[in-house]
């Protein structure tokens, strides 16, 4: 489902990446100060905006475009895209040249500005990124791709802004998988969907016939490992988007949950329920070896790898509450790091290696928080009455999770929706989606 | 004289604000009996049956598997009725309540499932007889979002399989 991207990729022009610049983003801390940054619309000439309501149905691809990054920007947290009735320039003189001294009027310390033309049902999409203050440019890239794909441009030139100006990679060019839930809570219908991380172009991959849950994308964001009831078994299922194959993982005897892939994408990870006893198994996707990772009568679930691949973070109840483990990805040197007030669960190892994101619940109350891989510095990002399920953006800057609201006694102001928050504890936000949602995958960069 | 007027006073104010506070508190109790102990749900709103005077269901307390007094005479019951109709099979499905990470409750779901199975096969029913299926915190029976309406949906039943 998911088309391969044809997409051609040619630096013209580029400044040495690191060359000094007057303006920089530090992310690592909350940004209350966003950047005041100016998307200029694309410009697109007549014959290609012909071309683009030809292809597109519609009249100027280059301005769309622009929204889809100026939005982008904005949900990052990082940015103040300035309102576009105060430019003074118009599109393709500004991309030529920009008179600095009018967008530094208008506040603007960054400057976007590109060009498009639809010929030969191609899409051809040039664009700047101007330093204000320093009065040159920082950027020049342009690709080629089919029309179709013009969103995929916003979100790619994002990344490139983003990655210029922060100094790490972004994460616009991603989708999210998720669960698409509605009806009543009593008879909630479950569809596994899947949606541009800026909640476009979202796809249902079944159809709401049997309960489906935990959906996750492999490295490549190819593949998808879920937990389906299909003929009321609950098993792991693996589903490859592109050609909608779909197998059972594994030939067990009773409910497999809680499925992950390993981050080299070789293995998947997850639970084995057998006479009321979880423990952790894995299965090697190319020679279908199983292995038993815990052996312990204890609930053990929700396994993550690290991204080196050596070792598993995993909830057990072995000291009889729900609480967070790490141990190496052959099962041996468990040791307990959550030792706070509360009890802990799903922890998700973060991309870059060094934080662990978690649920943890805490006299009625549920908190998405990270610590470090020992469970130091444990640091609560969000309070609220019920949330869980972290998922970390491919750049680790980023989580993504589910929130359910309060019901009264009848069952009415039920809701499920997707929410991020920024590792820093700012910028939490709701994440747009067409119906109810639960269970939030991010998916790796799509076009690196 | 003075003063033991006045601790007479201050007794009986005492022994009055005790009257009322027992009788508030026994008030309230047994509204709660009625329906939970501890917060095992122990009435009957969304009980079904198996046959006359045999429930399908039995509930559990917060986080817990362990089988109460009156589960294991529901269960007995259950069992009793299956030796008697010895051509039908069931499945035990477990369920949790809302206030729990999803992965875990299915695990905690198939954990209840299981004591009701155990306690099934002990009391001589054939295990070939007894699938378990967990539906974590996917199906409850109340929708609300208070301890009540999560005491009803912690629960184990038992559904005929043909």
């Amino acid at each position: 489902m998911i088309r391969i991207i044809n997409l051609f990729f040619f630096i013209f022009f580029l400044l040495s990446a690191k060359a000094y610049s007057l303006i920089e983003i530090d992310i690592t801390r909350g940004n209350l100060d966003p950047l005041p940054i100016a998307v200029s619309p694309l410009f697109q000439d007549d014959n290609s905006k012909r071309n683009s309501i030809n292809e597109l149905k519609i009249e100027n691809v280059g301005s769309e475009i622009s929204l889809v990054v100026e939005n982008n920007l904005k949900i990052s947290g990082l940015f103040n895209p300035l309102s576009k009735e105060a430019f003074l320039q118009k599109p393709d003189i500004a991309h030529l040249k920009p008179r600095f001294e009018d967008w530094a009027l208008i506040k603007a310390q960054a400057l976007i500005t590109g060009k498009v033309t639809i010929e030969d049902k191609k899409l051809k999409v040039e664009f700047r990124l101007w330093d204000i203050l320093a009065g040159r440019e920082m950027m020049a890239l342009a690709f080629t791709t089919v029309p179709s794909n013009w969103r995929r441009v916003g979100h790619i030139i994002s990344d490139k802004v983003y990655e210029r100006l922060t100094g790490e990679k972004g994460y616009f060019d991603t989708r999210i998988i998720y669960v698409s839930e509605e009806g009543p809570k009593t008879a909630r219908v479950k569809k596994l969907a899947i949606m541009d991380q800026d909640g476009f172009n979202t796809k249902y991959l079944t159809l709401g016939n049997e309960l489906v849950l935990t959906p996750r994308f492999n490295p490549t964001s190819q593949m998808v490992t879920y937990l389906s009831y299909f003929k009321n078994l609950p098993r792991v299922y693996l589903l490859d988007i592109e050609t909608g194959t779909q197998e059972v993982v594994g030939d067990f005897p009773g409910m497999t949950f809680a499925p992950r892939f390993s981050p080299d994408g070789k293995k998947i990870i997850m639970s084995f329920a057998k006479d009321g006893n979880s423990d952790i198994y894995t299965m090697d996707l190319e020679n279908r070896i199983v292995e038993r990772i815990t052996n312990h009568p204890s609930i053990d679930t929700s396994p993550s790898y690290s991204p080196d691949n050596r070792f598993i973070t995993f909830n057990s109840d072995r000291s009889g509450f729900q609480q967070i483990y790490v141990m190496k990805s052959d099962g041996s040197n468990v040791k307990r790091i959550s030792f706070g007030k509360g009890l802990y669960g799903t922890p998700v190892w973060s991309p870059r290696g060094d934080l662990i994101a978690f649920t943890k619940l805490h006299k009625g109350k549920f908190y998405i928080g990270v610590m470090r891989t020992d469970g130091s510095g444990e640091r609560l990002l969000t309070e609220n009455y019920y949330q869980e399920a972290p998922s970390w953006s491919p750049n680790g800057r980023v989580l993504i999770f589910y929130r359910e609201t309060k019901s009264n006694d009848k069952g009415e102001g039920f809701s499920a929706k997707l929410w991020s928050i920024d590792l820093t504890g700012y910028n939490e936000r709701q994440v747009q989606t067409e119906t109810d949602a639960s269970d939030p995958s991010w998916s790796s960069l799509l076009s690196n | 004289m003075n003063f033991s007027k006045s601790f007479r006073n201050t007794f009986l104010v005492i022994l009055l604000s005790l009257i009322v506070s027992a009788c508030a508190t026994k008030k309230t109790t047994t509204t709660v009996e009625g329906q939970m102990q501890g917060d095992v749900y122990t009435g009957t709103d969304t009980v079904k049956y198996l046959a006359d005077g045999v429930p399908d269901r039995v509930f559990f307390a917060t986080n817990e598997s362990i089988l109460t007094t009156k589960s294991r005479d529901t269960l007995r019951k259950q069992a009793n009725w299956l030796r008697e109709n010895s051509s039908i099979n069931v499945v035990v499905e477990g369920h949790a309540d809302e206030r729990g990470t999803r992965e875990y409750n299915l695990a905690l779901g198939e954990r209840r499932a299981n004591a009701a199975k155990d306690y099934l096969i002990t009391y001589g029913i054939s295990a070939d007889r007894i699938s378990v299926i967990s539906y974590g915190k996917e199906r409850p029976v109340d929708s609300g979002s208070n301890p009540l309406s999560w005491s009803k949906n912690r629960r184990s039943v038992t559904v005929k399989a043909n």
